[in-house]
């Protein structure tokens, strides 16, 4: 029940907004959240819970590819 | 700008399996516990359970199914409401959970006002429509400030809610008290704790000298965690690390917390499984407290008080959500016991780790 799915912000108004869930347009309940269009949030039972840090998917694994490489190199 | 959803898959299988080559060097026998069906899922769908087991890693589910824990008390409830006229708004995993007689489904089927809801929002809407509204809000932390929101802006007076919301870390802090099962490190849920921040994990790992890990549902983002909690075993560490960085900030969703905090107050509530948990169930501050089903409909729900109800004969989800029982060690599994004809919560939800095993199996 804490399925949380990402989508992309598309048009505001108060609390809704409509979101684009890959074709899919729903309107979601982002007053949880300070948000813009264009925005990727984590959608959860018609509510955004969170923004979604586009950099940050990628940034988490290649820093986690260079902690692992480092400690390989320790390891020789 | 057209969306690109595949940035945030982590599945790169040649990762993964460098991930999972690590975690084999470091040859360390270790059990693990998530509290997340999602979790669950992306453990057995991709493969992963076998696969890290072989490694030296045991990983169970434990209580992180907000329908699993429902006490059958509150599965009578439901009923009840909705026996008696009530117009009756869940979350489809709730419908066919079985009460001592009768399912919300069955109710259904004999004329009953069930109405499956992807969001209380839309129960909400059906109050302009209908007499008396009741959602049943089921839920962890990432669905209680939807519950919260709708109630701060004051629905119309034939809206009620019956909380049967609970929130995780007293959870864990019972598991780690009961001392049961002996974990070596936690998998924290990355959506619950989206809301509540990395914060209320830390006293577990003081008091319990346990390692957690916050950690996202990409079948990455599970080994990395499973790789994380390894490290702070071999280093005899035990803090609250962040895998899921890309979601959850340390102080979580403030705006989400403050108005949980507003219209919610702890209260001690029982989990299927567990004895009575303090401080682990919500229920509406007094201002609120017009929109308590249990209180409005106390002519209804009143002469459950005195009653005791039973678990379904046979079935070990209660075990099974304290970690002790795997799905597949219940006698009744697959057999008696499948998603068309469940005995157990285990088995209703999609969350559930019965429903879980039995899908992919
Ligand atoms: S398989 Fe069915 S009966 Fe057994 S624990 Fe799971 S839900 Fe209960």
């Amino acid at each position: 029940m804490c399925l949380a799915v990402p989508g992309l912000v598309k048009n505001i108004n108060g609390e809704d907004a409509e979101i684009d869930f890959g074709g899919v347009i729903r309107k979601v309940n982002v007053s949880l959240v300070d948000v813009e269009e264009e925005d990727y949030v984590i959608v959860h039972a018609g509510y955004a819970i969170e923004k979604l840090e586009e950099e940050d998917a990628r940034k988490s694994l290649e820093v986690w590819e260079e902690v692992m490489e480092a400690q390989e190199k320790m390891q020789g | 700008m057209k969306p690109n959803f595949d940035q945030f898959k982590l599945r790169d299988a040649k990762k993964a399996k460098k991930i999972l080559k690590k975690i084999e060097d470091a040859d360390e026998k270790i059990k693990l516990m998530h509290v997340c069906g999602t979790h669950q899922d992306t453990l057995v769908k991709h493969g992963l359970d076998p696969m890290l087991k072989k490694v030296g890693v045991e990983i169970c589910q434990g209580p992180g199914c907000p329908v699993c824990v429902t006490t059958q008390r509150e599965i009578e409830e439901m009923i009840t409401l909705a026996e008696n006229g009530k117009t009756v708004a869940v979350f489809g995993d709730m419908l066919n959970v079985p009460g001592s007689e009768k399912t919300l489904l069955d109710i259904r089927s004999e004329g009953g006002d069930v109405k499956i809801v992807y969001s209380i929002d839309d129960a909400l809407k059906m109050a302009k429509e209908k007499d008396e509204v009741v959602f049943i809000s089921v839920g962890f932390e990432t669905t209680i400030p939807s519950t919260a929101n709708v109630i701060k802006n004051g629905p119309p007076s034939n809206f009620s809610i019956l909380p049967c919301n609970r929130v995780v870390p007293p959870a864990l802090e019972a598991i780690m008290d009961m001392g049961e099962i002996d974990l070596d490190g936690l998998i924290e849920p990355g959506h619950v704790s989206t809301i509540i921040g990395t914060e209320p994990y830390r006293s577990l790992s003081d008091r319990y000298k346990i390692p957690q890990v916050v950690a996202g549902f990409e079948p990455l983002d599970l080994l990395l965690a499973v790789w994380m909690l390894l490290k702070q075993v071999q280093e005899g560490r035990s803090e609250v690390e962040n895998e899921y960085k890309r979601v959850v900030k340390e102080e979580g969703n403030v705006k989400a917390k403050k108005l949980m905090e507003k219209v919610f107050e702890p209260t001690d509530v029982r989990w299927r499984g567990f004895p009575n948990i303090p401080d682990s169930g919500l229920k509406l501050r007094e201002r609120y407290g017009m929109y308590d089903a249990r209180d409005k409909f106390s002519d209804i729900l009143g002469p459950l008080k005195d009653r005791e109800f039973e678990e379904p004969e046979g079935c070990s989800c209660g075990a099974v959500l304290r970690g002790v029982m795997k799905s597949n060690e219940c006698t009744l599994f697959g057999d008696e016991c499948t998603p068309n004809d469940p005995v157990g919560p285990c088995m209703v939800s999609r969350e559930g780790a019965c429903n879980i095993e039995y899908r992919y199996r």
